[in-house]
């Protein structure tokens, strides 16, 4: 049992949500005021 | 009466602000350029929430959170795929190349982004054609989606209810064009997160938390019936059994077809093109991640969980599948209206008009511009602006009246309980994936795609996918009656194995998109290689 969830496949799925969304944040979070390349030249 | 009152005004309410952020998108609309991609300068909130509600319709919600209550929380790695491939991959490897390449060749759609890419009008139609022919059902079903919750929730009935809604749609992605379906799209996708973080607190809280519910939900797995064990079924927070039809249908289906589909879809695609630097899209990633693992994590989990409540419910006693009368897509609207307090019901509610709102606008507004943009535009040589989004406007009005008619004979058609929200979602999603993303990812990273290898692997991959779907793939070969016509049985393939291999459940992604890469990779060593000016143009300062 894993946080009452029986198969670990699943767990991992689960966890592996959470990981991605933390992925993002911190990538977003560490980008945020970097500038992108932007001109009609 | 005071239920339906509390109802009346919180849909009153949404609707009026998203008629007034319809026609503030009618006012900013000046030239073709903010009519088709909202003058490439949207901000990177309303982008990222525009990208993020477009790609969550009824279907992940209603249809998609439907099937997790039949297949379980192994759905979730459609969540992982949704949020790793979805946000993170798309918009850091493919939305960062598709804006610059899509400013660099001046593209307002997805069709001519690769028309132009690949210098070829043929590949430019080719691809309106498959959203204008394909898109509908996808529209289709997530109408069908909000129409059935409509019903469910109003007690109106579905014909009534699929045609205003779908014509209020209609209505203001005419009127607003891409900044109206944008504006609105944010303020939807606020309305989304606001609802499922209800829906996920209280699903959970009422069973006493995390584990807890897990617990409860694992100790179900006596109660999986026989039919269910026997293709697969090993309880609700399991996989199914490897090799089973219903591994096949959850793996390939489900979590491959949609997951790795949305990296080529032209609704989604359109967005990148719509910011005017790559700040904006990495910003972008951060609220998109939050948004897509909130909404599809939260409505599949909501979705396992329900057969806890309608078990243990002393009136009903049933699995969520038999609870909801053997149809996939009623159970959320039933969870919802039996199990949950009314003002949340009501608060849901208007969280799925807003979900469908904002997935159907943009598949008109992209069907609309294929038309018009892509169709009109490439047989009439001569034409202003306003002609362009006039025709624009009449593919909108064509397309609807096809999405809908769908919508009317789907349900008719198809037995209830196949899930045909949740498939027909993944069909249109896997034949895009199967379609473009050799052409689409490849033309984005290397120079050595030619004309012909684009040109081949997408008609290879297209038609793979079809054959697959029409003669193969049971679920849709059975329904589509075509190889029983013709061969007497409903898939020419039976119940065939190699190995684990059960080909009458693959996907036809997994036919499809592998041929397409192969083809497209071959075609590249016998054929002439672009210009280098072309080149140039495409891969400036790359």
């Amino acid at each position: 049992m894993y946080f009452g969830i029986a198969d670990f496949w699943v767990f991992l799925a689960y966890a592996l949500c959470l990981a991605s969304a933390l992925i993002c944040v911190v990538y977003g979070a560490l980008k945020w005021n970097q500038n992108g390349d932007t001109t009609p030249e | 009466m005071e239920n339906m009152l509390f109802l009346l005004v919180l849909v009153s309410v949404y609707l009026f602000g998203i008629g007034y952020l319809g026609y503030r998108g009618f006012r900013g609309t000046r030239t073709a350029t903010d009519y088709l991609i909202a003058g490439r300068e949207a901000h990177p909130f309303v982008m990222a929430m525009s990208y993020g509600a477009t790609f969550i319709s009824t279907s992940a919600i209603v249809g998609f959170g439907g099937a997790a209550a039949v297949f379980g929380m192994g759905l979730l790695w459609l969540t992982v795929l949704n949020v790793f491939v979805g946000i993170f991959v798309a918009f850091v490897f493919i939305g960062i190349r598709t804006r610059a390449m899509g400013h660099r060749l001046n593209a307002h759609t997805f069709p001519e982004l690769v028309g132009r890419r690949y210098d070829s009008l043929f590949l430019k139609i080719f691809a309106a054609l498959v959203i204008v022919l394909f898109m509908p059902l996808y529209t289709g079903v997530v109408l069908m989606g909000a129409a059935k919750f409509i019903e469910v929730r109003m007690g109106t009935n579905y014909e009534v209810a699929l045609f205003f809604f779908s014509a209020l749609v209609a209505l203001y992605v005419i009127m607003g064009g891409l900044k109206g379906v944008m504006y609105a799209d944010a303020a939807q996708g606020g309305i989304m997160l606001f609802g499922i973080s209800l829906l996920i607190f209280f699903t959970y809280y009422r069973l006493g938390g995390i584990s807890s519910a897990h617990e409860q939900l694992t100790e179900l797995a006596h109660a999986v019936p026989e039919s269910m064990a026997g293709a697969g079924h090993q309880g609700w927070t399991s996989m199914p059994a490897f090799g089973s039809p219903y591994w096949w249908t959850l793996v390939s289906t489900i979590v491959m077809g949609v997951g790795i589909g949305v990296l080529a879809q032209p609704q989604l695609a359109v967005r990148y093109m719509t910011v005017k630097s790559t700040k904006e899209l990495n910003r972008a990633v951060l609220v998109g991640g939050i948004f897509i693992t909130l909404m599809t994590g939260g409505a599949f989990t909501v979705g396992a969980l329900s057969n806890v409540y309608f078990l243990n419910d002393p009136e009903v006693g049933l699995i969520s599948i038999a609870a909801a009368r053997g149809d996939v897509e009623q159970i959320i609207p039933e969870f919802i209206r039996q199990h949950m307090p009314f003002w949340l019901g009501d608060v849901f509610f208007v969280t799925l008009m807003a979900a469908a709102m904002s997935t159907a606008s943009s598949q008109f507004h992209n069907m609309g511009t294929s038309t018009g943009r892509d169709i009109y535009e490439s047989f009439v040589t001569r034409h202003s602006s306003g002609a362009s989004i006039l025709a624009t406007r009449i593919g909108i009005f064509i397309t609807f009246i096809i999405s809908v008619t769908l919508a009317y004979v789907l349900p008719v058609y198809f037995e209830a309980g196949i899930a045909i929200v949740a498939r027909g979602t993944a069909i249109f999603f896997g034949l895009c994936a199967a379609t473009f993303i050799p052409l689409y990812m490849g033309g984005l990273y290397t120079r050595h795609i030619t004309k012909s290898a684009a040109i081949s692997g997408a008609l290879v991959g297209f038609f793979a996918s079809l054959f697959w779907l029409v003669f193969v793939h049971d679920s849709t070969a059975s329904a589509l009656q075509i190889s029983n016509m013709l061969f007497g049985r409903s898939n020419i393939f039976g119940d065939t194995r190699t190995g684990f291999i059960l080909w009458s459940h693959v996907d036809p992604l997994f036919v499809g998109l592998p041929l397409s890469i192969i083809v497209t990779a071959v075609v590249c060593f016998f054929t002439k290689p672009f210009s280098e000016e072309h080149l140039a143009t495409c891969f400036k300062n790359k």
